[in-house]
């Protein structure tokens, strides 16, 4: 075995957001010995973005209970979504309310002293019926709130930090279980490898698929990636959730307020061009049907900007005083981001790419689970996945705003429940295969040889996937586009195979990082528009202009792509944990 | 590898944030002004990368001022690089 620092562990956790660090909490406190590795410093970890707040049936505000936020789950996934797994998040959501309180959580409180809660959209009461207000939130800043206050309680537990170390692959023995990761440090190079019992995945989504998209450099599949190669499929990553007013280029969001408050999208022509789309709703309409009228006028040529890739927002006919009032924010963001005062110019706008709803699958106990023989779900041992890089899947074809933050902490601390059980069991690290050792290091050191390709750089073939992914596999999507972009994808693939970075330095050698993390992306986006491309339907995000319906019959399953195997597919658990399954039934509000 | 290439590159990775906008408010500062930059700016810059990332979207985006001139002429600088940056990172 080659001569690399080696560090044992009980169990090792990949990522530093709310989902990894809430199973590191769980395991410190019950005295297992807890590695958590993360590239970035743990509260620079995505989680700190999720502004709207938690789920929770606490019934502060109006009635609620945990059946009806289970039944709107359901309904907001598509019928994608596992009716066990949703049934237990959404039971177990209050008391991971009250946990976060007890770590710390400063939830915004009405006047008698409980938690606040503000309504979001999907939520009803009574199934389907009146609006609920489920929503817990910290003001504006709760997953500040949360990571800060889940990293203190970690450093109080005594929780290991690996910061800024890069997780490069997974390792197992030659049964197949996986026995921790090769990590190296960022500051000087070196490897070091993790032994640990049990392996979490907790790596977020994967947003920097797409050119335009409201998530941090960071958040490049590397969770997923890793998984793929380890022989794990991905499920439901045709799945991505978008936002139809992304600032173009840029891909922070301009919230639907702003249409709310009277502003209209035009096309280079000058044009309404939403009259055309939603004649009723006009600017107003549904997320899908705004986000897919924008990419139709591009595509067809009425973009605008010189490279015509976007349309505008106007809002300037509001006057100053009316968006000063009631759109600050906006505004603030347009002029730092694009030095353009909405009260005198319209905004570039583009969907932009928001939250994975796929990933790797895995069980209510967050385990990873693939198919084996006849078997669809069979535990991966030593391997869990939980929060936005897992697809457990209570989010199935659709997100709820205010599921995601809910989703990372229940199962986050289910998985850490489910590895104590494991580490009773399995006291003794186990003997690693030197193949799977050898293969991760191979993978490292390409980029550190004189010469390590001689093809194109690691930057341009990265810009070129995320426009190959924005224009084939965003929100217009037909056969033709599709399977244009399978194309594309898989020779950048290829290419990726003989890409060069020219850094070979050991000392912060980011360019290493960079290709590293690309190489997670390809696997991803291969997963991606292949199940994309492979879904015949439309079904929450994933929208066919050439298949238009959901069909319930032929494709109410969930997709599995693996590297080498395509796309298989396995069925929705539709049967819950202790109450009656809901029925698909059309979805609308 | 020369020592301010290290710098630099450590720079550049602190700029890596949990926020997109943080990133590309940071990232577009730093490679616009990283070989002009004095000691006393390189270590100002330094010193906000330690903020947290809530309080850096705040001042950044105007919602909250440091009482620190100097924060607040850094602040300054990087929100004026962002605005007459219209590149994508």
């Amino acid at each position: 075995m080659p001569d690399i620092p080696i560090r044992q562990f009980d169990s090792l956790i990949i990522g530093a957001g709310g989902g990894g660090l809430r199973a590191a909490l769980h395991l410190s406190s019950a005295d297992a010995s807890v590695a958590v590795v993360s590239k970035v410093f743990p509260t620079r970890s995505h989680t700190v973005a999720a502004q709207g707040g938690m789920n929770a049936a606490l019934a502060n505000v109006l009635p609620d209970n945990w059946h009806w936020h289970m039944f709107d789950t359901v309904k907001g996934s598509d019928y994608l979504g596992d009716q066990d797994a949703i049934e237990y998040m959404c039971r177990a959501a209050p008391r991971a309310v009250y946990e976060l309180e007890h770590f710390g959580v400063p939830f915004s409180r009405m006047d008698n002293g409980t938690i606040y809660q503000r309504p979001f959209g999907g939520q009803s009461q009574n199934f389907g019926g009146d609006q609920a207000a489920r929503t817990c939130a910290a003001a504006d800043r709760t997953g500040h709130a949360i990571l800060h206050s889940l990293y203190q309680q970690n450093i109080r537990a005594k929780t290991h930090f690996f910061d800024e170390y890069f997780a490069v692959d997974l390792l197992k023995d030659e049964q197949g279980c996986v026995l921790g990761a090769l990590a190296f440090n960022i500051h000087n190079g070196e490897p070091v490898i993790i032994e640990a019992k049990t392996t979490l995945l907790a790596t977020g989504g994967a947003g920097q698929l797409f050119r335009t998209t409201t998530n941090a450099l960071i958040n490049t599949g590397d969770g997923m990636g890793m998984a793929l190669r380890a022989g794990v499929p991905l499920q439901d990553m045709e799945f991505f959730q978008f936002h139809p007013t992304g600032i173009a280029g840029r891909g922070m969001l301009i919230t639907e307020g702003a249409r709310g408050e009277g502003g209209y999208l035009v096309n280079a022509d000058g044009e309404r061009l939403m009259e055309r789309y939603a004649p009723k709703a006009k600017d107003l309409a549904s997320r899908d049907v705004v986000s897919r009228a924008i990419a139709t006028e591009v595509r067809e040529g009425r973009g605008c900007g010189p490279n015509k890739d976007h349309v505008m927002l106007k809002l300037d006919h509001l006057g100053e005083a009316v968006i000063q009032k009631r759109l600050p924010g906006i505004r603030q963001t347009c002029i730092t981001f694009l030095g353009i005062d909405p009260a005198e110019a319209p905004v570039p706008v583009f969907p932009t790419a928001h939250y994975t709803m796929g990933g790797i699958p895995t069980n209510r106990q967050g385990q990873v689970v693939i198919p084996v023989k006849d078997t669809p779900e069979e535990p991966v041992p030593g391997l869990y996945a939980a929060g936005e890089c897992a697809c457990v899947s209570v989010h199935g074809a659709n997100r709820l705003g205010g599921n995601s933050l809910l989703d990372i902490l229940v199962f986050g601390r289910a998985a850490a429940g489910h590895i104590i059980d494991y580490l009773a069991e399995n006291r003794y690290h186990r003997k690693m295969d030197s193949n799977s050792l050898e293969s991760a290091l191979n993978r490292m050191q390409r980029w550190d040889r004189t010469g390590n390709g001689d093809g194109e750089s690691v930057s341009v073939l990265r810009d070129e996937l995320k426009a190959v992914m924005e224009n084939h596999c965003s929100v217009f999507r037909n056969e033709e586009v599709l399977s244009e972009g399978v194309n594309k994808v898989e020779q950048i693939a290829e290419r990726f195979k003989h890409a060069r970075i020219d850094d070979r330095s050991s000392v912060f050698n980011t360019a290493r990082v960079e290709a590293l993390e690309l190489e997670n992306l390809v696997g991803v986006a291969l997963a991606t528009i292949h199940s994309a491309y492979a879904r015949q339907e439309s079904r929450g995000a994933h929208s066919r202009i050439d298949y238009t319906e959901r069909d319930d019959i032929n494709w109410m399953r969930h997709s599995l792509y693996s590297l080498g195997g395509g796309v298989d597919y396995k069925p929705v658990r539709t049967k819950p944990i202790s109450v009656d399954s809901f029925p698909p039934k059309a979805r609308v509000y | 590898m020369s020592a301010q290439i290290t710098e630099y590159s450590e720079l550049k990775w602190r700029c890596r944030r949990g926020m997109l906008e943080l990133d590309i408010l940071l990232n577009s500062y730093l490679d616009k002004n990283y070989n002009t930059m004095s000691q006393q700016q390189g270590d100002i810059f330094s010193e906000v990368l330690d903020y947290p990332d809530q309080v850096l979207f705040d001042l950044l985006l105007g919602n909250m001022q440091s009482s620190d001139a100097r924060v607040s002429r850094l602040v300054s600088e990087i929100q004026r690089t962002s605005c007459n940056d219209q590149d994508q990172i």
